[in-house]
């Protein structure tokens, strides 16, 4: 069994990652995992459904900060995917009992030590399996306090869950760590791709998107069915927001975190500037969830001009931030 | 977020976990804060579980009066809607929801209900079946 040292983290895979580097002699923060790989954004996603409502990401897609980090670290993952489960859990023992810790992809739901209210189906969740003991793995799930254990069978369940996103078993580990990393030169290649993809050209990204979302709120409040389906909607967002993952406002302090690590490491106060600005936006964020369950939960007035006004702040502010990123 | 706004309301939905959060101390510094819960965060999640359990309800009432086939209820017990269940199994929503009606489910093969049953992590007996109660 390795001696795998657990950190809880804001984020599951950025978590995974940076417990894994750290584990494997490149001693990383989440947050710079998370910044490195480029990873904050925002989505409004119409198309792609969940529970009948739109996807809303505050995140690039899952595996990002795995692909993210490696290209800029300039070390490389051992990635495998199954389509055999039995081939699966043999190639899991395996690296076990070669002493490696390992990073896998499951489903939320089938992990028994999630507290029952929170077990919902997400199939792209991270986590660390370090040993086993019996019956049990031994895991450091990131968003734990502590390491956990999962039985055999449901850690079969969550690695072949089915459906979108779904895992394949894949499970993943460095296969070697460089001792030094070229932060000076790839820290602002990181932030000016991230500047970059926030303020994409198409109206359901970055900062558009989130003008987007706003404008989506007003026009539902013009719709037939508006006491019905308004509410469900803003707890929709809310809940994409403040509990899938980390939230829009926990990726935002994330990357702020990020900002300001990398503010001291080059030395280069503009990026806490940025920082602090980030985080007002994060804040934001945060008071728009609060107004928004107020309302639908009928503590508040609907008030759906004010919602969008709040967006379009925080849109302002990020949209400030990135500029001033656009060039580090 | 300063580090004294990390919201401390004790939450069902955690069950005595606390989460991490990043926020800004005194100096301005970025540091993490464990959270016991925030009452926005909890109010989202059961409001959400409460549509998955009414879901859940209606279903084993209706395959108890015999409208609908067991697997719907089992569905639902699993949190899955009539889309996830669709791409999780592989199956056309048209199909699944036809095999939701308790003549057809009668008939079902065994590499069906196989899958069905891989897929909710049961048996093709808990399948056929249907609890005392829909939280059962």
């Amino acid at each position: 069994m390795s001696d795998f040292h657990h950190r809880q983290s804001a984020h599951c895979e950025s978590g995974v990652v940076a417990n894994m580097l750290t584990h494997h002699g490149l001693p990383m923060s989440e947050p710079m995992a998370f910044g490195l790989s480029a990873s904050l954004t925002f989505a409004y996603m119409p198309i792609i459904k969940l529970a009948g409502m739109p996807l809303i990401a505050y995140r690039m897609l899952p595996g990002n900060i795995i692909k993210g980090v490696e290209k800029r670290v300039g070390m490389r993952w051992e990635r495998t995917r199954f389509s055999d489960p039995a081939e699966a859990e043999r190639a899991l023992d395996a690296a076990l009992d070669a002493g490696r810790a390992v990073g896998l992809q499951t489903c939320v739901y089938w992990l028994p030590y999630f507290p029952e209210q929170m077990r919902f189906h997400f199939n792209a969740h991270n986590l660390v399996v370090y040993g086993r003991e019996g019956d049990d793995y031994l895991v450091s799930d990131p968003l734990f306090e502590t390491t956990v254990r999962c039985d055999r069978a449901s850690m079969q369940r969550a690695r072949f869950a089915k459906g979108d996103m779904e895992p394949k078993g894949l499970m993943y580990y460095p296969t070697g760590t460089p001792g030094e990393v070229d932060y000076a030169t790839e820290i602002p290649k990181a932030i000016r791709w991230n500047a970059k993809t926030m303020q994409a050209p198409v109206p359901i990204a970055g900062v558009k998107g989130i003008r987007f979302l706003g404008r989506n709120i007003v026009k539902l409040s013009r719709d037939a069915n508006r006491d019905t389906y308004l509410p469900l909607y803003l707890g929709h967002i809310v809940r994409m927001q403040e509990e899938i993952g980390t939230g829009g406002a926990g990726f935002r302090f994330i990357y702020a975190s990020f900002l300001q690590e990398a503010s001291r490491l080059l030395g280069q106060p503009a990026l806490a500037d940025a920082a602090k600005d980030l985080t007002a936006a994060g804040d934001e964020w945060r008071r728009f969830a609060l107004r928004a369950s107020k309302m639908c939960r009928g503590r508040a007035q609907m008030d759906v001009h004010e919602l969008d006004a709040i967006l379009n702040g925080i849109a302002d502010r990020e949209l400030a931030v990135w500029k001033s990123l656009r060039h580090v | 977020m300063k580090t004294d706004e990390v919201p401390q309301d004790p939450s069902l939905t955690h069950a005595g976990q606390r989460k991490l959060f990043y926020a800004v101390d005194e100096q301005g510094d970025y540091t993490e804060v464990q959270s016991l819960g925030w009452d926005v965060e909890s109010y989202a999640t059961l409001a959400a579980v409460e549509v998955l359990n009414q879901q859940r309800d209606d279903a084993w009432e209706r395959a108890k009066a015999g409208l609908t086939a067991p697997l719907e209820y089992h569905m639902y017990r699993r949190r899955m809607d009539r889309a996830s269940f669709a791409s999780a199994t592989g199956f056309w929503r048209w199909r699944t929801s036809r095999h939701f009606k308790p003549a057809v489910f009668a008939r079902l093969p065994d590499t069906i209900l196989n899958r069905y049953a891989e897929v909710l992590g049961m048996s093709v007996e808990g399948l056929r079946s249907l609890p005392a109660a829909p939280d059962a």
